[in-house]
């Protein structure tokens, strides 16, 4: 696999699952049903029965801000993005069928079994909105212009909570409706004091009734609105913060509302009194959608995550995405144990997020205090975390700031039997001010009772804490050292690695001490400007220290000769080396771009320069290791063969690095086996299951393309019977393809001269499938066989198969 | 305005009675309602809601239902176990017929008010038929156990619904039988209202605060609201059918509409809409106008909340009304002594004024009231030494007589038997005279004579001149005592001249009610408020309407001025000034300068903030002649002692409610 020469920046999962209101496809059976929602850039596509992603699908080139069944099929999908377009796909299959452009930024999409042919959009329109429909034209072809735009309303909201459509779509009652809303939404705002602003609206599925949720907390049900003044309206209470959305059950006999008290309120006939309470919920709700037959509800929460319920209020399963702290003060931390991403996640927790699944996979409670939603309430939270090298301590730094800080440090074992983490350890008031930075002494090699952690704070002093072993069989952590610097703020701290000496930052100086007798041995500083940042440089180039300055300095000192080895003016705002490489990234922020810089701290030279590749300012960064070592062509990216960068910008957003070319990631579908698990089970499919597990990995699966090919495009039966059978044999060769490499070249080889055009349907899929597993966690190296065929492949001409 | 000396008394501790039921009849436009202590109040909503009619109550004569029947007939009956019915005339009870079923605990008039039906606490309902001059006992229904607490008629007359404990029963009535009956016996549950609808839907209200549609014919539940966690207590519909209001115990009223379910389809649903929160205890009363809601409650509030969809116009009629306070003056002065008369429903109390600085103020022995009648008017007359008030059936006279700080009050013997009761009394300002307002328009003179002796003078009748038969309710007399202004019942206002003891002149007929009036001492000019808020000045001398009165009406007053809600109740002048007149409502008190012009519709009217800040020449052009003061609320009386010495008596809402029982416990949000 040759990489291509460019290096880009992509989303990598963790992406808003809260940008539009998620639909539940339409199924029997609970196994068959999917849960399809917007995130980042993609549609993703969730079992209901197990929570597991089952596909994404790829395609738009920016935030999809829509997602709608096709009202008439059901197995079809619209979904439209701030690109512009409107793409219909297959959904079960992960097909791409049209793309309709519009050529407007589409900020909402409603689709209406009433209107076949059209769908309504919301496009701005200078410094408003307005509804507009769009009639998407039935002609063949896969790319679409649409631009038969008709405007409904004019001035409407942004968001796609305020507009609904009701019964009859179309008929006045639809322009009523939402002339309505608006003559209404104007009224509200002009009234004293009363904070009676509209934020949301339902219409009812078969009566005259619309429901719209206030910024006071109140709901209010509207009815007999087609007449002229006599419209009346019913007001329900319950909420004390905005509603932020509604949403009718099917049958229109309840009202499901949600806010930021996180609970899912459910009205039962527009009464008052009668009200259902699913409480807990974590987070604010965002949005409220109701599945066809109302069998399930699901919210999808501000924290980035979508739970599903049943239809009598049980909470069924949850899906978690990446939360997105209000702010994140930690960083990116790895966890060595599972190599998962930690950060805040909700208020006072960490969460433990596995980039490989986009999944959290687990809360880590660390304030362990009752969160309370309240404005200008200032409650404890996470300022600091630190993993010991082999995951088994961690170290955590909360504060909370009223008129005086309070400032906790706990420090917490990892218990094997419980495989979690179990308070070893909390100190109140480690230091007097905010701790500004915290490290584990960091060797695999060394034993426990070595084990140190040095954390730095602004009031000047750093202090060491070590283990006393002499009360707790695991011990319990006491400062053993307290070091400071002409009384200046120390900043940051880092330990080489050898765990030797420690690098701590006072400001404008960088003292490095002697971890065993606590010696100052010696100060670098690059004035003016003070350090932003340290590390130490690995492996062979352990002797070496990078600092950058905030006045625009990276400078790397000899620590053999405590002198300056070279200085580059940069404005370096994160620095990040690899735990498993020399190489250290360093992300500058310049005239409002980001641009990355990878070096050597041996060579003043940069290995990889991207400028400009992100519009937004980097907050933090981090490598997380590979499980296997990733095959990169270029020279120029082979710091990234062992590990991963993912990085974080100032809107949360998660994102890595990546050398494949848009097409390839394209082309993955991380989970194309999952749709047909769920078909159901024959005499033939035991009978090729049988064998299929008797197939070693890399095997052709013969039988599988057969069965998914379509007939028309296959060769004659006849032709395929002997290949089939041969599949179906039970080869030696098979068994030992490493040790006998050039017999299964030759029986392959033969093979291809029997049928040759066979063998190009199943070598596209299998071209299909590679990908995935590179990615995944069974990568394995490519056989020579597949190699082998994957040559062949380049050559073969197969526009032939264009036609489906 | 000037600087004035205020007394600003809050020591008066009245506590208005609670609403107990209200009756409203359409085609007059007038709403009868009783309270708790038995008083019965009839307001014209056609004269601005002014409260046109008290009957003032008395301890035995509870009222637990109000109907109007046989055109502007009003019965009431209550737990006596008599049916009583009311001379609007005369204001008192006219006829009391027994029910012999116990208590009453409803009554109902059918739609042709022909019949009246009653439930006994034996749980009998009984049909009375309504003949001149009385009621008519007609038949028994069906008897059953439990108290019958609500009734209603079917608009057509032929059956009547009767909620009581744990039942709702349908009754014929032609046959007396009873028709399918429901009911629970898990808990108890007390049917406190019902409605009988024309399409056979009976609507029930009860103690579990569901407000529930039934089908009477098949018996069978249609439709259940549950309104409140507390009981739903009154129920009305309107006269269309299509809507209906609710008051429940915890102090809010809720509407119900029948609305269509689809856009112009035929399908329709009771859908519960509007709440509305202006009562803090039990909605006792409620009434569906056309155009308003209207609920009564024990916190003594009367709340008319119009519906905005269905008034045409803004105006007066779309603005949300609360009475808590009679449109009567219950407070009199006496400006020489400085004393101040308080008039409770049972008691008197009389206080004398401080100096303004202090706080607190001595008051002397109120005189006691024997018997259970309430009292209807009273007064202290100018000096201080006389005090006078009237019940039902009597009519009482102290000599007051002050020694140092201490006070003694002697009854004044061999008071002359006069026609009862009187409406109203008045003193004239030399105390010499007490003039007794009583029915059929007529005013008796009486001479009150030192040392303590009265002698009736003359009976002044206007009966005889315009053949009136309503009582006289105000009275104002000259400062000379030459002149005497009464106002009857239907509004007309007579002049007498009380020197030759005749008829001088009728001021022209107005058509509304008068709330207030006083003669000015200098100039004789008689001025009139009117219930909507009209201002009138009428020379006596000269029988005629003075400029300025003309000159108001030609230009018109302010539209805020006259979108006000509450009625001039008191006018007082100042003695030195004779331009400025003292006018007070409830929510504001007025000194009205005749010398400086009236405001148009494009100045502000309540100016006196904004004045402050201008400068002198600017201030000038500014003024105009209604200076308005808003600063005492609520305000029950203002009066001038002297012309730098005012004294306004208030009644604080928050002081009410500390006396009332507390509400019913709601858990607030926060809290």
């Amino acid at each position: 696999m040759v990489a291509p020469a460019a290096l880009r920046v992509v989303r990598c999962g963790g992406g808003a699952l809260h940008g539009a209101r998620a639909v539940f496809s339409v199924g029997a059976r609970q196994a068959g049903r999917f849960l399809l929602c917007a995130s980042g850039d993609f549609v993703k596509m969730y079992s209901v029965a197990t929570e597991e992603l089952v596909r994404l699908l790829r395609g738009h080139g920016d935030l999809v801000t829509g997602v709608q069944l096709a009202p008439h099929n059901h197995l079809q999908l619209y979904s439209s993005s701030l690109d512009g377009t409107i793409k219909l796909w297959d959904f079960t299959d992960g097909i791409l069928i049209k793309t309709f452009t519009v050529g407007h930024q589409l900020l909402a999409l409603y689709a209406l079994p009433a209107s076949e042919d059209s769908v309504f959009v919301i496009i701005p329109k200078r410094d408003t909105y307005q509804l507009v429909s769009v009639k998407l034209t039935k002609a063949a072809g896969q790319d679409m212009e649409a631009k038969e735009l008709s405007v409904v309303l004019e001035g409407v909201d942004a968001s796609p909570k305020c507009t609904a459509f009701g019964r009859e779509v179309y008929s006045p009652l639809g322009d009523w409706l939402l002339s309505l809303l608006f003559k209404f939404s104007l009224r509200a705002t002009n009234k004293k004091g009363g904070n009676n602003v509209f934020t949301c609206v339902a219409c009812h599925p078969h009566e005259d009734c619309i429901a719209t949720g206030h910024a006071d907390g109140k709901i209010r049900l509207w009815r007999n609105f087609n007449h002229k003044k006599e419209y009346t309206f019913s007001t329900l209470h319950w909420h004390h913060d905005k509603v932020l959305d509604l949403a009718f059950s099917v049958e229109g006999t309840s009202l499901l509302s949600g806010g930021v008290e996180s609970v899912l309120v459910q009205w039962h006939s527009g009464s008052d009194c009668k009200k259902d309470f699913l409480p807990r919920l974590g987070s604010a709700i965002e949005y409220v959608s109701i599945s066809s037959d109302g069998t399930f509800y699901c919210t999808s929460h501000t924290d980035n995550r979508i739970t599903i319920i049943n239809s009598n209020l049980r909470f069924s399963k949850t899906i978690q995405g990446l939360i997105k702290a209000r702010d994140i003060k930690t960083g990116l931390v790895v966890d060595p144990r599972t190599k998962a991403l930690v950060l805040n996640g909700e208020p006072g927790h960490l969460q433990f997020y596995c980039l490989q699944s986009d999944k959290q996979l687990y809360s880590l409670d660390i304030v362990q205090q009752e969160y309370i939603h309240q404005a200008g309430l200032n409650q404890s939270d996470l300022a600091r975390v630190a993993f010991s090298a082999q995951g088994k301590w961690l170290a955590t730094v909360e504060e909370r700031e009223e008129t005086d800080l309070e400032l906790q440090l706990k420090l917490w074992f990892f218990d094997e039997e419980t495989q979690s983490f179990r308070l070893n350890t909390r100190i109140s008031m480690p230091h007097e001010d905010h701790v500004t930075a915290m490290c584990f002494r960091d060797m695999d090699e060394m034993e426990d009772d070595s084990l140190m952690l040095v954390t730095t704070g602004r009031d000047c002093v750093f202090k060491v804490w070590v283990i006393l072993e002499d009360t707790d069989p695991e011990g319990n952590w006491s400062c053993d050292f307290v070091g400071s610097y002409h009384g200046y703020q120390a900043t940051n701290c880092c330990f080489s690695e050898d765990g030797s000496l420690l690098a701590v930052s006072f400001e404008e100086t960088v003292t490095v001490w002697d971890s065993s007798t606590w010696d100052l041995k010696c100060t670098f500083c690059h004035p003016p400007g003070k350090i932003r940042t340290i590390c130490f440089g690995r492996l062979t180039c352990s002797k070496y220290l990078i600092g950058a300055t905030d006045h625009g300095f990276l400078c790397c000192w000899n620590l053999l000769s405590c002198a300056l080895e070279w200085s580059a003016h940069l404005n370096v705002v994160v620095l990040q080396p690899d735990p498993l490489s020399e190489y250290i990234a360093a992300f500058s922020w310049l005239f409002k771009e980001s641009s990355l810089f990878v070096f050597k701290p041996n060579e003043p030279r940069p290995i990889c320069i991207q400028r400009k590749f992100c519009k937004e300012r980097i907050q933090f960064a981090a490598f997380v290791p590979r499980d296997v070592p990733e095959t990169i062509g270029s020279e120029k990216y082979l710091w990234l063969r062992r590990s991963q960068l993912f990085f974080l910008t100032d809107t949360q957003e998660l994102m890595t690095v990546s050398t494949k070319s848009l097409e390839e990631r394209l082309t993955l579908s991380s989970k194309q086996l999952a749709v047909e698990e769920s078909l159901p089970v024959t005499p033939f499919s035991l009978l090729l299951g049988k064998h299929r597990q008797q197939q070693s990995q890399e095997d052709v699966d013969l039988g599988k393309i057969l069965l998914h090919t379509p007939a028309h495009v296959l060769p004659s039966a006849s032709f395929l019977c002997p290949i089939f059978i041969n599949s179906l044999l039970v080869s030696k060769e098979n068994k030992s393809v490493e040790e006998a490499p050039a017999e299964v070249e030759m029986e392959s080889e033969g093979a291809e001269d029997d049928s040759d055009e066979e063998n190009t349907v199943t070598e596209m899929k299998q071209e299909d499938i590679m990908p995935t597993e590179s990615l995944g966690e069974t990568t394995h190296k490519l056989s020579k066989s597949e190699e082998k065929e994957l040559r062949k492949i380049r050559k073969t001409d197969y526009s032939w198969i264009s036609v489906f | 305005m000037g600087e004035f000396e205020v007394h600003r008394v809050r020591f008066f501790g009245l506590v208005p009675a609670g609403v107990r039921c209200m009756a409203y009849q359409h085609r007059g436009c007038r709403l009868a309602l009783a309270r708790t202590d038995g008083a019965v109040e009839v307001y014209n909503f056609a004269a601005n809601y002014f409260m046109e009619k008290a009957i003032p109550g008395h301890q035995a004569r509870s009222v637990e239902a109000l109907c109007w029947a046989a055109g502007e007939r009003l019965f009431g009956a209550g737990l006596s176990g008599d049916i009583t019915e009311y001379d609007l005339e005369r204001l008192r009870p006219a006829r009391t017929v027994d029910g012999f079923g116990g208590p009453i605990w409803s009554m109902a008039a059918n739609n042709d008010g022909t019949r009246l039906a009653i439930g006994c606490e034996d749980g009998s309902v009984k049909l009375f038929q309504v003949v001149p001059g009385g009621v008519q006992f007609e038949k028994n229904l069906d008897r059953q156990k439990g108290r019958v607490l609500c009734l209603s008629w079917h608009p057509s007359g032929t059956h009547l619904a009767a909620g009581s404990i744990n039942f709702i029963r349908v009754l014929d009535v032609r046959s007396g039988n009873e028709l399918p009956q429901r009911g629970s016996k898990k808990r108890e549950c007390v049917v406190w209202s019902i409605a009988f609808l024309s399409s056979g839907t009976v609507i029930s209200s009860d103690s579990f605060g569901r407000v529930q549609f039934w089908d009477w014919e098949r018996g069978t539940l249609q439709d259940s609201h549950t309104v409140s966690t507390s009981a739903v207590l009154s129920l009305a519909v309107s006269e269309e059918e299509d809507s209906i209001v609710v008051g429940t115990s915890a102090g809010a009223t809720y509407q119900f509409q029948l609305l269509p379910v689809k856009a112009g389809g035929q399908e329709k649903r009771w859908v519960r809409t509007k709440p509305f929160q202006h009562h803090t205890h039990d909605v006792r009363a409620v009434v569906h106008t056309p155009t308003a809601l209207i609920s009564g409650g024990l916190d003594a509030q009367l709340v008319i909340r119009p519906l905005m969809e269905k008034v045409q116009k803004k105006g007066y009629d779309a603005v949300l009304r609360k009475f808590t306070f009679p449109h009567r003056r219950l407070v009199s002065c006496a400006r020489k002594a400085r004393l101040l008369l308080f008039q409770f429903s049972q008691h008197l109390e009389l206080w004398r004024l401080g100096s303004t600085n202090k706080t607190g103020t001595p008051h002397s022995a109120p005189p006691h009231l024997q018997g259970p009648e309430h009292i209807y008017c009273s007064c202290v007359s100018p000096c201080g030494s006389w005090i006078a008030y009237s019940t039902a059936s009597r009519f009482h006279l102290y000599r007051v007589q002050h020694e140092g700080d201490s006070i003694s009050v002697k009854k004044v013997p061999g008071v002359p038997k006069l026609l009862l009761p009187a409406y109203q009394l008045q003193c004239a300002s030399d105390s010499g005279r007490l003039f007794v307002a009583s029915d059929r328009g007529s005013v008796h003179v009486v001479q009150l004579l030192e040392p303590g002796g009265c002698k009736h003078l003359h009976t002044i009748c206007v009966w005889c001149c315009s053949g009136t038969r309503e009582a006289v309710y105000l009275l104002a007399s000259s400062a000379d005592g030459n002149w005497l202004a009464a106002v009857s019942g239907d509004w007309e206002v007579h002049i007498y001249s009380l020197k030759h003891f005749k008829h001088h002149c009728t001021v022209p007929t107005y058509s509304c009610a008068v709330t207030a009036l006083a003669i000015h001492p200098a100039t004789n000019n008689l001025f009139i408020s009117y219930s909507d808020q009209q201002l009138f000045e009428f020379s006596i001398p000269e029988k005629q309407y003075t400029a300025w009165s003309r000159m108001v009406q030609n230009s018109g007053l302010h539209k805020l001025w006259l979108e006000r809600d509450s009625p001039i109740t008191h006018i007082a002048f100042n003695p030195k000034n004779t331009s400025q007149i003292l006018l007070h409502d409830v929510y504001m008190l007025c000194v009205l300068d005749k010398s400086l012009p009236l405001p148009d519709n494009n100045t502000l009217l309540v100016n006196q903030s904004t004045l402050k800040q201008l400068s002198e020449p600017a201030r000038r052009r500014q003024l105009h002649a209604f200076k308005i003061c808003k600063k005492f609320q609520p305000l029950l009386f203002a009066d001038l002692l002297d012309e730098r010495c005012l004294v306004t008596v208030e009644r604080p809402a928050v002081d009410i409610s500390a006396e009332l029982p507390p509400p019913v416990q709601q858990k607030k949000f926060g809290t």
